[in-house]
């Protein structure tokens, strides 16, 4: 019987590849389940969650909250916009305050890196880490790798692209733990101002130039230029980008084989892809949401049964 | 550690055959009536069952699945070991149907009520027994009686029943272990 070795799901960096396997073979059963007439189990019918979001999100509050939903938890919803946050509270007061409550993990989106970490250390709750600035977005990478094993059987092996913003992208870095712990090729594309000067480190290789990249990939994720967290023009204009870095049907037309294209959301339509890629058949853009909700509840059922009475 | 057989291959060979015959009683054809192995050890018994009525009775296309009552446990979270799933594969309307659930052993009962709440994420049937092999009749925590039933077994709290198939453990048999 096997059990995850982590408390937190803090990062990718902190999960081995067991982990890994164990997260998507539950996930698996989950899958069926949400696909079931009535798409609740009711294990988590006596753990109450919260969602902080100190950052805006759609998909992935969503995903987090219908998770939980499914899995008959009691779910608190909190977001910074409309909360004392505002009027001057500490993290660390804001969540002792909802743990006092009785919650039982909290599942938090904040703009500073290790936010999660620094919580799991101070709180006595399960923390799930929904993206944490530019460090990590573990659910993410997850559901990405979950969702290449469903469509090429596999990851081990595979030639995974990431293009974009590699600098200020957690879903790169979460994506670039998961998929070298499962043994896939990695290289990233985008502009040179956009990639951290020693990913090589990382066990990635970098390519400028965006043909030769998918000329190279099984799979490429297309990343979105994150101007909310660019103080400083890392690129001339938007329109230049489209034109190295976009991907558009003619690009994916003339590849000699068919690639698959992955987007986590939201997408810029027509900045780095077209809307007519988006809606492709090589494009498994909401294969990867749905496979979001199944991933989460898998995450948080395996976290939760490691939570004693 | 002692154990002795309680059953041999002979003798579950007769209960299988008895216990299709009384399904069939019940169930004439099996138009409306689906079979629902539990998971895990359940299945094996059901596969069983259904070759019998298949191969000496000539019933076709019986409606089969398979139950994984892990996420309907009540003691998520009790137990030190963590629950691990198997797959659920029913791929046929349950609504409006007589299901049968077989599982090995009725011991507590607890599994059987997670299975009835398991179920009904499918749909709501018409009606649901319970065909088991094994029925421990003093250890019940429920109250949840079979239908069908192979052997009533007398066991204490501190001995085992373990059934063994052919097509996981080589043998058919059924042991009593007591530690």
């Amino acid at each position: 019987m096997s059990e995850l070795s982590v408390n937190h799901l803090l990062g990718i960096k902190y999960l081995t590849l067991k982990d890994i396997d164990l997260i998507f073979k539950t996930a698996d059963h989950f899958k069926e389940v949400i696909n079931r007439p009535i798409k609740k189990v009711p294990s988590l019918r006596d753990i109450t969650i919260a969602n902080l979001f100190f950052e805006d999100s759609t998909r992935t509050r969503l995903s987090f909250e219908l998770a939980e939903k499914r899995l008959s938890a009691d779910v608190v919803n909190f977001s910074a916009a409309s909360s004392s946050v505002k009027k001057g509270e500490t993290l660390i007061d804001t969540v002792n305050n909802i743990l006092a409550m009785k919650v039982d993990m909290v599942v938090m989106r904040h703009p500073n890196p290790g936010a999660g970490i620094f919580l799991s250390k101070h709180v006595d709750a399960s923390i799930i880490n929904a993206g944490d600035g530019t460090h990590e977005h573990p659910t993410q990478a997850l559901l990405d790798s979950y969702s290449i094993r469903e469509r090429l059987g596999e990851v081990k092996g595979k030639k995974v692209l990431i293009v974009g913003d590699i600098l200020h992208s957690r879903v790169a870095l979460s994506n670039i733990f998961a998929l070298k712990l499962q043994g896939a090729e990695i290289k990233v594309c985008g502009p040179k101002t956009l990639i951290p000067k020693y990913i090589e480190s990382l066990g990635v290789t970098v390519e400028t130039n965006l043909i030769k990249a998918l000329e190279w990939c099984d799979v490429a994720n297309m990343l979105r230029v994150q101007n909310e967290r660019m103080e400083i023009s890392y690129f001339p204009s938007t329109r230049e980008y489209t034109q190295q870095f976009g991907l558009n049907k003619q690009i994916l037309d003339s590849l000699k084989k068919e690639i698959i294209v992955m987007h986590p959301g939201p997408i810029n339509r027509g900045v780095e892809i077209t809307s007519d890629v988006a809606d492709s058949k090589q494009a498994i853009i909401l294969d990867q949401v749905q496979n979001g909700v199944a991933i989460r509840m898998a995450a948080i059922y395996l976290l939760a049964s490691k939570i004693k009475r | 550690m002692s154990q002795k057989v309680l059953l041999n291959s002979k003798e579950i060979n007769i209960i299988l055959h008895r216990l299709a015959c009384q399904l069939i009683e019940n169930h004439p054809g099996f138009e409306d009536t689906v079979i629902i192995g539990i998971q895990p050890r359940g299945v094996y018994m059901a596969d069983r069952i259904i070759k019998v009525l298949e191969e000496e009775y000539g019933i076709k296309n019986i409606s089969n699945g398979q139950l994984d009552i892990t996420f309907y446990r009540d003691d998520f979270r009790r137990s030190d070991k963590p629950l691990e799933a198997n797959n659920t594969k029913i791929d046929f309307i349950v609504e409006d149907k007589h299901v049968v659930f077989i599982d090995d052993v009725l011991y507590t009962g607890r599994s059987i009520r997670a299975a009835l709440t398991a179920i009904q994420s499918f749909g709501r049937p018409k009606s649901i027994e319970l065909l088991t092999l094994i029925d421990r009749r003093f250890s019940r925590h429920l109250p949840i009686q079979p239908d069908y039933n192979g052997r009533q077994v007398d066991a204490i709290n501190n001995e085992k029943v373990k059934v063994h198939w052919k097509e996981n453990e080589g043998e058919d048999a059924v042991y009593v272990i007591s530690k």
